[in-house]
């Protein structure tokens, strides 16, 4: 039973001073499935995605990834544990080709022993960053363009490539279509419809009903630093949701929260 | 099964459609100052036919006027040794003001471990140490010279990076703390009589030599090593290399020691040439090193550029210096045209790039 369980939180709270931004949030996410977060601005959103990159130190809580409790101290501690995170503003560096952003900080390299003097295997990231592409189905013109040439939706398409470039347990997505334009959004969804069929878990973080009723199998809903509402997609259309997420209604389990 | 090398959708990776170079921009403006001052010289009334490039007078047996191509080169490579380091500090998105001071200070330290004890029989008038700093193997000036400079780019970036001082503040600090060190180092006194070993390092058209060595190794260190990859990382984006797990402090203390260490190695081979160290020394040898960079289409904002740019900008500043001499413009007007040629610069790299996306 608890095998197939990606991450858990139980009881993961955060305070910034007196405000409290989380609160007491218990969150389990199954292997292969796609969850959205939805709730309004200042809901608690990005807060509980923080917590769980270690972007910041909860208050007080457990997060369970993998089966193990663990304690991020940076998000390079949860990359390393598996958990790709694709951030709102984009971690690209913009005069940097497609290989070099892809493997930025994890190198493929050679004759190691001339320690931060060590060869590039040029060769070897650039065929891996096209079978990332292939296998995620970005297209990208050229991969030795540099980002800075390139429009938001093939930037943003470079980030997530990131993170299915390697083998990630988990993958979490900010808003990732937030900036970008119709054609360009219909890519990114694309993006996480192969993730999908890979049976790679998600959690998306989205303000777009459409987007979240197409793509996802579950929606969290968080109001005023609370989860609200665990909801099936089968059972709920987007005006149940926004009832949830403006405070009309409140699920069952989660009576008296808020 | 689609061709996995060409990928799909377009996929390539095809070097035919790599982007035209910005360096060479830099040598096309290079050649149009040479043929310039050519022009000048052949056309010009007052310059009764003069050639700037090639041998009029067949002194030397051959094409080019060698003499004066070497003094070209010469005259811009101690300052070019440091531009190498600076150019990477400018690409991590900072700069280092410090050089120039640092140059005279390493200058003032290694030469007092390099002096012999007697000069034409009687005891060395400059010496600033007892017998035993005297007649030492010539590996002890230049490491102790390097590990100064070390000393002092570990310093400026561990409050760069660690304390967070902007890089403009920590570097002008240690501009005048270098000065000082320099003047205080023999109580401004000249130090002189070097052994004839560290007298070889900047003889003849040594500098040149670890010039051109030292510009080859950072070049390719910079294009094919996880260093140079980290650097350009930083200054493109900070925050994303910090994300991506770069240890950007780490990083940028070490970028600081490397640049510092080549000024070091500047102030060493100064010396050397001049057979002699003076707190003086190495003025406005920092700015001069940024103006190569800068020429070379390093932009200040961090990111871009690269070693053999700075390498042409170097060129570009000795041609014209060179060329001024030549047309004989007066030192002051020459200040005045290479203040205005570096702002020009400049202003070109930045309208390029805007019309580049």
């Amino acid at each position: 039973m608890s095998n197939d369980i990606v991450l858990e939180t139980r009881g993961l709270t955060k305070h910034y001073g007196g405000v409290q931004a989380l609160n007491d949030a218990n969150f389990i996410l199954k292997k292969g499935e796609h969850v959205a977060i939805m709730g309004d601005n200042g809901a608690g959103k990005s807060t509980f995605v923080r917590q769980i990159t270690g972007v910041e130190q909860r208050t007080s809580g457990d997060v369970i990834f993998d089966g193990q409790p663990v304690n991020f101290t940076g998000p390079i501690d949860a990359r390393e544990a598996g958990i790709e995170t694709v951030f709102q503003t984009l971690a690209l560096a913009d005069h940097l080709d497609v290989p070099d952003n892809l493997f930025l900080g994890r190198e493929k390299t050679k004759l190691d022993w001339l320690g931060p003097f060590r060869l590039l295997d040029y060769k070897s990231m650039r065929q891996d960053t096209l079978d990332a592409l292939e296998r995620t189905g970005v297209k990208i013109p050229n991969i030795r363009n540099t980002i800075e040439r390139m429009s938001g939706g093939q930037r943003q398409c470079v980030a997530i490539a990131r993170t299915a470039s390697f083998a990630s347990k988990l993958t979490i997505m900010d808003e990732p279509t937030a900036a970008l334009g119709v054609q360009e959004t219909a890519q990114v969804e694309n993006i996480i419809r192969t993730l999908k069929e890979q049976g790679e878990p998600l959690i998306l973080v989205s303000h777009n009903m459409r987007q979240v009723m197409d793509l996802v199998d579950r929606i969290i809903v968080f109001r005023r630093g609370r989860i609200v509402a665990n909801l099936r997609k089968e059972e709920t259309d987007g005006q149940d949701i926004v009832a949830y997420i403006t405070g009309a209604k409140t699920g069952a389990e989660y009576e008296g929260a808020a | 099964m689609a061709d996995t090398s060409q990928g799909v959708g377009g996929l390539t990776f095809d070097k035919s459609k790599r982007s035209w170079p910005n360096e060479l921009n830099i040598l096309l403006a290079l050649v149009i100052i040479i043929v310039v001052f050519e022009a000048i010289g052949q056309f010009a009334p007052y310059m009764n036919g003069q050639s700037f490039l090639f041998d009029t007078k067949d002194r030397f047996d051959s094409i080019f006027n060698e003499a004066r191509l070497q003094i070209i080169i010469l005259q811009v490579a101690i300052i070019g040794i440091i531009a190498l380091g600076v150019t990477q500090v400018i690409i991590t998105g900072g700069i280092d003001l410090s050089s120039g001071p640092l140059v005279a200070a390493t200058a003032m330290i290694a030469m007092s471990f390099a002096q012999v004890a007697e000069v034409n029989g009687f005891p060395n008038p400059k010496a600033l140490f007892g017998p035993w700093a005297m007649d030492l193997p010539v590996i002890v000036p230049v490491v102790i010279g390097l590990a100064f400079g070390a000393c002092i780019g570990i310093i400026n970036g561990t409050f760069i990076a660690y304390f967070r001082i902007p890089p403009f503040i920590a570097t002008l600090g240690m501009f005048l703390f270098c000065r000082g060190i320099a003047l205080w180092w023999s109580g401004g006194n000249p130090v002189s009589f070097p052994t004839d070993a560290y007298a070889w390092i900047g003889s003849g058209m040594m500098p040149v030599v670890w010039f051109v060595l030292l510009a080859i190794i950072f070049q390719l260190i910079m294009s094919y090593t996880v260093y140079g990859k980290h650097t350009y990382a930083i200054g493109s984006n900070e925050e994303a290399a910090r994300m991506s797990g770069i240890n950007v402090k780490r990083h940028k203390v070490m970028v600081y020691m490397i640049a510092s260490m080549l000024a070091a190695f500047a102030g060493i081979v100064l010396s050397s040439k001049a057979v002699t160290a003076q707190a003086g020394m190495g003025e406005f040898y920092e700015l001069f090193a940024i103006a190569m960079a800068v020429i070379g289409g390093i932009s200040l904002q961090g990111g871009r550029g690269s070693i053999i740019g700075t390498v042409l900008g170097a060129m570009v500043l000795g041609v014209i210096r060179s060329g001024f001499t030549y047309i004989k413009l007066d030192g002051s007007y020459q200040l005045m045209a290479m203040g205005a040629i570096i702002v020009a610069a400049v202003i070109l790299d930045q309208y390029r790039q805007r019309n580049r996306a």
